[in-house]
């Protein structure tokens, strides 16, 4: 299971607190772990990333093990860590006032 | 007994204001969807226990709230609005092509026929309809299809269609505005949309007089009167009495034309409100006064009601969708402001009083009337 931190605005949305764990098949990436939160919260459609395009939103940003993955490939294996369970994936609103 | 209830989007969520008859005393309740962007709440005249709100996020992008207890809860419904086709490009603001991106809702309009049915105007401009109460979305693409689409653009808050009106007596015709393309009408049920700008008049266009390009602000409809329309253009106060098919400017007396919100009093159909600005470059009342204007004549004649209202030092903005009308027998009025405020008046317009004073800045006003 892999362990995911949503920004407040989303677990307000999707009427949630704290950490939710995912089950994001045998080889993790981030596009699975979306999917995945997708399915279970459908109300989270969009809000991550675009409906139409599956692009992450501009001011979404994905961190995990003190590294930035917002610019990594959106299949490419999480790290070790966080399939493991050690780590959680953040899932962060951009910082950029208001 | 009657009782009133005022809708407000605001910057940082939704608050509902509720009173008796009397609309002295007021409860508020809020923030509703604290922290997001509400552009608008509106409620089905069918059934007023369902509402929708258009809840929006520069970082989580459009959610769409919909109420089946007059706002006491609330679910998400259906966010997704794919633009029929391939969407093409508009005028972006230095006269370049830019692709039809999809922004956020800035309009409800709950149908006046069936509860299940509600329009959505979306930025960039373009009409969606919902016929299964906002669970999906479907674009009404023969308006942004028009010929002229690719050469409207943006205005200062985006390319927007924020005016959507229903005519009461033909199920077939509709109106929307778009800034900063004009006025547009479908008698078709939306699937063939023509434009409607005859006789406005927008010196920040290359042809003054062009068929599309205006920059509309706002138009608003009595509905026992559904040939006559009133615009506040970006300046000008406009008129129709032929469904659009031509205007003209009824602005008189306004010591300014540029505003943003237009309304019309529930039982007076030639009475109409509009809240002067100072101009394109300064958005805030002049003088520093907020002077709701009243015209009992359909326009050209116009009044200035400020009791109640600051008279200095007030620099806000009322935006285009915070004006509303209640339908009590004494007709309310409502607007709110960038500042945060909520003024109601309960005599049509002589009396003014602070609901609230200290909200997000107000984004948008709609009131019901409860039986």
């Amino acid at each position: 299971m892999i362990r995911v931190v949503l920004p407040a605005h989303l677990r307000t949305l999707a009427r949630i607190s704290g950490e939710v764990q995912v089950d994001a098949g045998t080889s993790p990436t981030t596009r699975a772990v979306i999917d995945a939160i997708e399915r279970r919260y459908p109300m989270l459609r969009g809000t991550i990333r675009d409906r139409r395009t599956q692009a992450r939103r501009p001011f979404v940003r994905f961190f995990a093990c003190e590294r930035d993955l917002s610019h990594d490939s959106i299949d490419a294996p999480l790290p070790q860590a966080v399939t493991s369970g050690a780590e959680p994936l953040l899932i962060v609103g951009a910082i950029a006032g208001g | 007994m009657s009782a009133v209830r005022v809708l407000v989007g605001t910057r940082k969520g939704a608050f509902v204001l509720s009173s008796d008859e009397k609309r002295e005393r007021w409860d508020v309740t809020g923030p509703h969807f604290a922290g997001w962007e509400i552009y608008h709440v509106k409620a089905s005249p069918v059934n007023p226990d369902r509402m929708y709100a258009s809840q929006t996020s520069g970082w989580f992008g459009q959610v769409v709230q919909r109420s089946d207890d007059g706002g006491k809860t609330w679910s998400p419904v259906g966010n997704e609005f794919a633009y029929d086709g391939v969407p093409g490009t508009h005028q972006w603001y230095d006269g370049t092509s830019r692709p039809w991106e999809f922004k956020r809702a800035w309009h409800f309009e709950p149908s006046l026929r069936d509860p299940e049915t509600v329009y959505a105007g979306i930025e960039d401009a373009a009409l969606f309809k919902s016929t299964d109460g906002g669970q999906t979305w479907r674009e009404l693409s023969g308006l942004r299809t028009h010929s002229t689409g690719s050469s409207w653009q943006p205005g200062a808050g985006g390319m927007c269609l924020h005016t959507i009106i229903e005519d009461p007596t033909d199920e077939k015709r509709l109106f929307v505005a778009i800034s900063a393309a004009g006025a547009f009408r479908s008698d078709d049920a939306g699937q063939t949309w023509k434009p409607i700008n005859r006789g406005l008049k927008s010196e920040y266009i290359p042809d003054p007089d062009a068929e599309v390009g205006h920059c509309v602000h706002r138009i608003a409809m009595h509905p026992s009167r559904s040939n006559v329309l009133y615009m506040q253009k970006h300046w000008d106060v406009m008129r129709s009495d032929d469904a659009g098919d031509s205007w003209h400017e009824v602005s008189g007396n306004l010591p300014t034309d540029f505003g943003f919100v237009i309304d019309v009093h529930a039982h007076e159909p030639q009475t109409i409100f509009v809240v002067p600005i100072k101009s394109d470059s300064e958005h805030f009342p002049l003088d520093g006064k907020l002077q709701v204007f009243r015209s009992r004549t359909g326009g050209g004649q116009w009044e200035a009601l400020t009791d109640g209202l600051p008279q200095e030092n007030c620099y806000v903005n009322v935006l285009r969708d915070a004006m509303a009308v209640d339908s009590l027998d004494s007709c309310g009025v409502y607007f709110g402001t960038t500042g945060g405020q909520v003024y109601a008046s309960a005599d049509g317009g002589d009396h003014w009083k602070a609901i609230v004073r200290d909200l997000p800045a107000v984004l948008s006003v709609e009131v019901q009337t409860l039986q």
